[in-house]
């Protein structure tokens, strides 16, 4: 499997057509945030809501444009996370980024089991230009979740 | 022209490999151009020999460096033939010398300068005028001059092939306009533009304008004084030279009363402690230590194009502009933003930057860069142009004279294969 191919993994490829938590979703939940985030590189943007409920998070929803990359990985965290309780979100986060930093390889302990589907994206680690793009929802749902926890909606 | 392989031979990064092992085809350049040895060297020889405090100093080294910082300045201006060498003034980069020209007229507008200066000076009631199709450097400025000052910022449309609205002229530019911004050739569609018309528009209501000649000066024969503007902005790393430098034009009777933003040692005349007085141009917007080994790097780019002919360098990348365009058009989900382009009613740059049907230039990118091609993709720093073009992205490929025409053809080759490689027909 050349580099290019194990970037864009099969599994990568369906989540970018078939797009899970696209299209925001109004919540009537007592903790909603909301955060949007733009790639300076390419103007790629993403805005990611959450709604927080009994520290879990019960829904999550985006809407924005961009590259098969960023758009399978707001697919991605959304199905993986939807219904996480907010420490295994945050493990699960803090995986992801060690995943991207790690030069194209499986970070090889527990954390893989954590990431499941989202370890797909460890090819990305090989093109250092496309790290943001796999971490702009990623990035947009830690700073949701963030204000959802604060009480302040917005951008 | 020489040979194409003989110019290749003079560009070292051409020989290096790239992703995968394949050969560099470099089509970027548009973004940045490739050094050739002549202004590498140039460079080095400077810094090796001649390295001393340009304008100051009563020693050897101190002479040679201005005398070849100030070469430079001759070479550059000869190139876009400035009446003046002194109308040549060093910026950072093409960005700083727009910025250059809207930070003074704001200094002017809060009265730096005086009378003097007056007719820098826009306010409420006044207008400033851009194009649909500026890169943020040529819009950004304008615009926030226009913020700070209260003017109104108006715009010339483009149509859905990226030309300028030259029906427009008669309304959008009228007596209240101070000041008309526009490019020369846009980064987006390659398309040059009619300057006379603006010009001319321009002049009937006493506007001053300023010219973004970053993609022109580069690759066609460009002459400030025929054009007949009032400013222009290039860049040195644009044009085979190094980055951190970059010149404004402008005529030397409005350089000299413009106000400097960027205040500091070199620039003054006499400074007590109530008042400063400011030199003429250049060196009135030389404040700080300058990037000298980076202008005598510009100097040199600027010999090696004309040592070439600027004539010879636009018809080269006119048939690489044919292959690329006709190209890319021949596809089937590529979508070419612009005209595919004749040498008449759309001459246009070698480049060509394309939409291709459900994928975005970021993966388009991708699969080049895994066959070895650089091509520059996104919003190029020109989102209005994008938007009005119904393109979120796009991917450019864009050459310079050392751009082969098999170079042209492998682009159009590998971008057909992005289509099948995403799972689409």
């Amino acid at each position: 499997m050349s580099d290019l191919e194990q970037m864009y993994q099969q599994v990568i490829l369906d989540h970018a057509k078939v797009r899970h938590g696209s299209g925001l979703v109004t919540l009537d939940l007592p903790s909603v945030g909301e955060s949007h985030q733009v790639n300076t590189t390419c103007g790629d943007d993403i805005t990611v809501r959450v709604g927080l409920d009994d520290g879990k998070i019960a829904s999550i929803s985006w809407e924005g444009q961009g590259c098969s990359i960023s758009q399978a990985s707001a697919s991605i965290v959304s199905e993986l996370l939807e219904g996480a309780d907010l420490r295994r979100a945050d493990e699960t986060m803090e995986a992801f980024i060690a995943l991207m930093h790690h030069r194209g390889e499986l970070l090889g302990d527990e954390r893989d089991d954590l990431l499941d589907d989202a370890t797909a994206f460890v090819g990305v680690g090989k093109y250092p230009a496309r790290i943001k793009c796999a971490l702009l929802s990623w990035v947009a749902l830690r700073d949701a979740i963030a204000r959802a926890t604060v009480g302040t909606e917005g951008s | 022209m020489r040979a194409i392989s003989d110019i290749r031979a003079d560009f070292p990064i051409l020989t290096r490999t790239v992703r995968n092992g394949k050969p560099l085809v470099y089509l970027d350049s548009a973004a940045t151009s490739q050094r050739p040895q002549q202004v590498l060297d140039a460079v080095a020889d400077f810094e090796t020999h001649h390295n001393g405090a340009v304008q100051r100093g009563a020693h050897l080294l101190a002479e040679e460096a201005t005398e070849a910082f100030e070469a430079a300045r001759a070479s550059v201006a000869r190139l876009v033939n400035a009446s003046e060498d002194r109308e040549i003034v060093w910026t950072g980069n093409a960005t700083a010398a727009i910025n250059l020209v809207a930070n003074g007229m704001a200094n002017a507008s809060a009265g730096v300068g005086g009378e003097e200066s007056a007719r820098f000076r826009v306010g409420p009631g006044d207008s400033i005028v851009v194009t649909q199709t500026e890169h943020h450097a040529n819009f950004v400025p304008w615009q926030q001059l226009a913020a700070r000052t209260g003017a109104t910022l108006r715009w010339i449309e483009v149509d859905d092939l990226g030309h300028m609205r030259l029906d427009q002229l008669a309304t959008v530019i009228d007596p209240t306009t101070k000041i008309v911004a526009f490019t020369h050739a846009s980064n987006v569609t390659g398309l040059v533009t009619d300057v006379a018309p603006l010009v001319a528009r321009a002049r009937e209501v006493g506007a001053l304008t300023f010219l973004d000649a970053c993609q022109s000066v580069p690759h066609i024969p460009v002459d400030f004084q025929a054009l007949d503007v009032d400013f222009a902005a290039f860049s040195g790393h644009k044009m085979l030279g190094p980055t951190g430098i970059g010149a404004l034009w402008g005529r030397a009777a409005l350089l000299d009363v413009l106000p400097p933003s960027l205040f500091g040692g070199g620039a003054i005349e006499t400074v007590t402690l109530e008042e400063t007085t400011w030199t003429a141009a250049p060196t009135r917007f030389e404040a700080g230590s300058q990037p000298v080994a980076q202008a005598v790097g510009m100097g040199a780019a600027a010999e090696y194009l004309m040592a070439m002919g600027m004539d010879q360098v636009a018809a080269h990348e006119r048939r690489i502009a044919h292959i690329l365009r006709e190209g890319v058009s021949a596809l089937p989900g590529v979508r070419l933003l612009g005209p595919v382009g004749d040498s008449e009613a759309n001459d246009v740059l070698g480049l060509a930057s394309v939409v291709v049907d459900g994928v975005h230039s970021h993966d388009v990118g991708q699969v080049l860069d895994d066959q070895g091609l650089a091509v520059r993709i996104g919003h190029h720093c020109n989102q209005p142009l994008h938007r009005r073009l119904g393109a979120q992205s796009s991917t450019r490929a864009s050459a310079h004279v050392y751009t082969t025409e098999d170079e042209a053809r492998l682009f159009v080759e590998i971008l057909a294969t992005v289509r099948p490689f995403f799972g689409m027909s």
